[in-house]
């Protein structure tokens, strides 16, 4: 609970510049991802651009479902569920939307062009359904004890499939879009086991960044405050929450609310990333993967989360292929031995970033090292086995589960803990600006 | 009303075995107080493990033609040692280290345990080359132990009913295994210690009861209560999927589900929720098929089973949160 007498420490925001400043981080939000998709996008290629698109709504998922699982320690495993209503929504928007205002869902070129922003719209909208959804799930099951939100949410996940499964064909003509009736509409065409296709793919690494890192500031804001406390105090014991005056009913259904509503907005983008919008979405498999991400990154570390999301969404990419290695590897040692130096020279002279920066390069070269282990692991199976196109990553979730079972074992609280990565490499005198500083 | 008796004859064979894996959950959370989210990937290793076993004895032994009676009995046999001794190991490397633990961690290990069940149930092992045997990512086919014949048939105008045999050995094994299970927990020492570790873990470890071998114990009758299931199963449904398939889940999920029901932690509940849960699924089938395929024109109704199921869940959380048999729970500080 470091990171939290930490905060306690700060002084609210006053006057009017400090009120401006307190509005920064949304700035900084459009400012990533402006960078992330005209520096970074043409930098990473195509292919890597998609992989990062991937990593980022991973990222957005994770995020999300920390709030639940890893501030209030409830614990829900339908969260692709959420995704998938979210998901379906938008595209639906987007894709019904395009026929029948332009006749065609063709993507149209440019940025910021108005199919984008018909995007943003129906994202908006699933996620506003997910979030009612949320509540009508959330609100019998966060009475009862945790189990049960566990089952509840998983058969929550379940019965949006088969929802999905029965729902009508896909209309693919605006002509058949201007004379369809009830009948076309009821059940809705979402394709059904088919998958929804042809979703015009205007999730852009500038879209998703921004709303990636929307989501992470939203989460690290509540975690911050003081409903965020309330929450992470009824994690650590309720019934001492309750003794301090927490609402706990109240506060477990807003964090899950507003978990399926980010989920639902990243499921919206999802849906624009080119793929096919299958009902298998919302299941289980899905669900569980959101959870491998939180757990192993730290039940409550928001960066501890971004960071076993995006790794364990690029692990796989990189096992694929050994050219990727290579590239991924140079990206990673850039990195990691850049942020190291610059970090020690920043703590030299005293900088409150240091942390950050240490943070972020031990993180990189660890991330090296796991994907060097891998990748020897990988040439290891491809000599045993005689086929250059053996793919350890075939076997992730073997070595997840494993991970999953070890870290309860050995490191219950998640790699992480609660702590944010930077936390870690804090030092042990008080750092300047922070009073009583962090000793780690 | 013939269609009306079939379908009640399904579902009385399936309420047996939702009640066989019920068991096994209801146990472990009795006694552990978590739900054992790998209770169903054990039942899916009973199936498989049956599948496995008697295509190798019928190679083996080079039978041809319909199998002999002997190897029914002992297939299911097998499957429930090979489950029993998964279901020690799981309880003793996982769940031991964290019985201290909270309950959060406990179910993060559970879900590991099943993903890693089911992923490692998709690896290809070599046990017979030469067959090309199990645990492979492709469904196979369980092959037929019993004569399919029909041991009753009773007519009603145009239309019969038939009871199959393997509708009736599913069922009638399935009760004697609930019967042993009744003597076990409520005529044995041995389950009365059960009940004494459920009740108050510390005072029965203070009475002298070996509180570990007493859960372990547990947890292997509900894994071999599982693997019975699992094989019985794939005699009435043969074709197998590949262990991480929804189907799996989903019948975990209503055997869970049935548990909840008829109260979490009481073994008679369990039993009761098994079959009313199959119940409400097929009956909720038969009268609504028709009727909703009339009005949205699609043939929905096979997959909107789930929904009834959960739907019942969500209801009876709400009204009676304990279950049909069970006891509430006071909130200790």
């Amino acid at each position: 609970m470091q990171s939290l007498a930490d905060n306690l420490a700060h002084q609210p925001a006053r006057g009017v510049r400090d009120r401006v400043l307190a509005q920064a981080p949304w700035g900084v939000a459009l400012l990533v991802a402006l960078v992330v998709h005209f520096v970074l996008g043409p930098v990473l290629g195509p292919y890597w651009s998609q992989v990062a698109t991937q990593a980022a709504i991973a990222v957005m998922l994770a995020v999300s479902l920390n709030i639940v699982n890893g501030y209030t320690g409830q614990f829900s495993i339908g969260h692709a569920g959420f995704a998938a209503v979210g998901g379906f929504t938008g595209a639906a928007v987007s894709y019904y939307g395009a026929l029948a205002l332009w006749g065609g869902a063709t993507k149209q070129e440019g940025f910021l062009v108005p199919g984008e922003w018909l995007m943003v719209g129906g994202s908006l909208l699933g996620a506003v359904l997910a979030a009612g959804l949320g509540y009508i799930v959330g609100l019998p099951a966060l009475r009862l004890r945790g189990d049960y939100l566990a089952i509840v949410t998983l058969g929550f996940g379940e019965i949006v499939r088969v929802l999905l499964q029965i729902s009508g064909p896909q209309l693919f003509e605006a002509d058949d879009l201007r004379s369809s009736g009830f009948k076309q509409w009821f059940p809705p065409p979402l394709g059904g086991a088919q998958g929804f296709t042809g979703v015009p793919t205007y999730a852009s690494l500038f879209w998703v960044g921004l709303f990636a890192a929307l989501v992470c500031i939203v989460a690290y804001r509540i975690k911050f405050s003081s409903p965020g406390r309330a929450l992470l105090s009824s994690r650590e014991d309720e019934i001492a929450a309750r003794a301090m005056g927490v609402n706990l009913a109240r506060y477990k259904v807003r964090a899950f609310v507003l978990a399926a509503a980010l989920a639902g907005l990243a499921g919206g983008l999802y849906a624009h990333t080119g793929v096919v919008m299958q009902p298998r979405e919302a299941g289980f498999i899905k669900s569980f993967e959101i959870i491998i991400f939180v757990v192993l990154g730290g039940l409550g570390s928001i960066s501890g989360v971004v960071l076993a999301a995006i790794g364990l969404t690029v692990l796989p990419e990189i096992l694929r292929d050994p050219q990727r290695l290579i590239e991924a590897w140079g990206l990673l040692a850039a990195v990691g031995v850049l942020a190291t130096v610059g970090g020690v020279a920043m703590r030299r002279s005293g900088s409150r970033w240091a942390p950050l920066a240490v943070g972020l390069g031990a993180t990189a070269l660890g991330l090296l090292a796991v994907a060097l282990v891998a990748s020897g692991a990988n040439a290891l199976m491809r000599s045993a086995t005689g086929d250059p196109q053996a793919n350890i990553g075939k076997y992730r979730m073997i070595f997840y589960s494993l991970m999953l079972i070890g870290a309860m074992l050995l490191r219950p609280q998640g790699l992480m803990g609660v702590r944010e990565v930077w936390d870690h490499f804090r030092r042990a005198r008080p750092a300047p600006g922070r009073p009583g500083g962090a000793a780690t | 009303m013939a269609d009306f008796l079939q379908i009640l004859v399904t579902a009385v064979a399936v309420g047996s075995l939702y009640a066989l894996i019920a068991l096994g959950y209801t146990m472990v959370y009795g006694i552990l107080k978590f739900i054992n989210f790998a209770h169903s990937d054990v039942f899916v290793l009973g199936a498989w493990t049956g599948f496995t076993a008697s295509t190798l004895l019928i190679s083996r032994f080079s039978i041809s033609g319909p199998p002999p009676l002997w190897l029914g009995p002992l297939v299911l046999v097998t499957a429930m040692v090979v489950c029993g001794l998964v279901g020690f190991t799981i309880e003793r490397l996982a769940y031991k280290p964290l019985r201290k633990a909270p309950r959060l961690n406990v179910l993060i290990t559970a879900i590991g345990v099943s993903l890693l069940l089911q992923n490692v149930g998709q690896l290809q092992f070599p046990i017979a080359p030469d067959l090309a045997l199990p645990f492979g990512a492709s469904p196979k086919r369980m092959p037929e132990l019993l004569p399919d014949a029909a041991l009753l048939t009773m007519s009603f105008g145009d239309n019969q009913v038939v009871i199959g045999l393997v509708d009736v050995i599913i069922v009638v094994s399935a009760i004697t295994l609930m019967l042993a299970l009744e003597v076990l927990v409520y005529r044995t020492r041995l389950g009365a210690a059960m009940r004494a570790v459920s009740f108050n873990t510390d005072n029965a470890a203070l009475m002298g009861i070996p509180v570990d071998r007493v859960i372990s114990i547990t947890f292997v009758t509900g894994a071999m209560l599982a693997a019975a299931a699992g094989f019985l199963y794939s005699m009435k449904y043969p074709g197998l999927n590949q262990p991480a398939h929804e189907v799996w889940v989903l019948l975990g999920l209503k055997a869970f589900v049935a548990a909840v029901v008829g109260g979490i932690g009481n073994v008679r509940g369990a039993v009761l929720g098994g079959f009313l849960i199959a119940l409400i699924e097929f009956m909720g089938q038969f009268v609504w098929a028709r009727t909703l395929d009339q009005w949205f024109s699609t043939s929905m109704a096979p997959t909107l089973r789930d929904v009834y199921v959960f739907a019942v869940l969500i209801i009876v959380l709400l009204v009676k949160p304990t279950g049909l048999l069970g006891t509430p729970i006071r909130e200790k500080v």
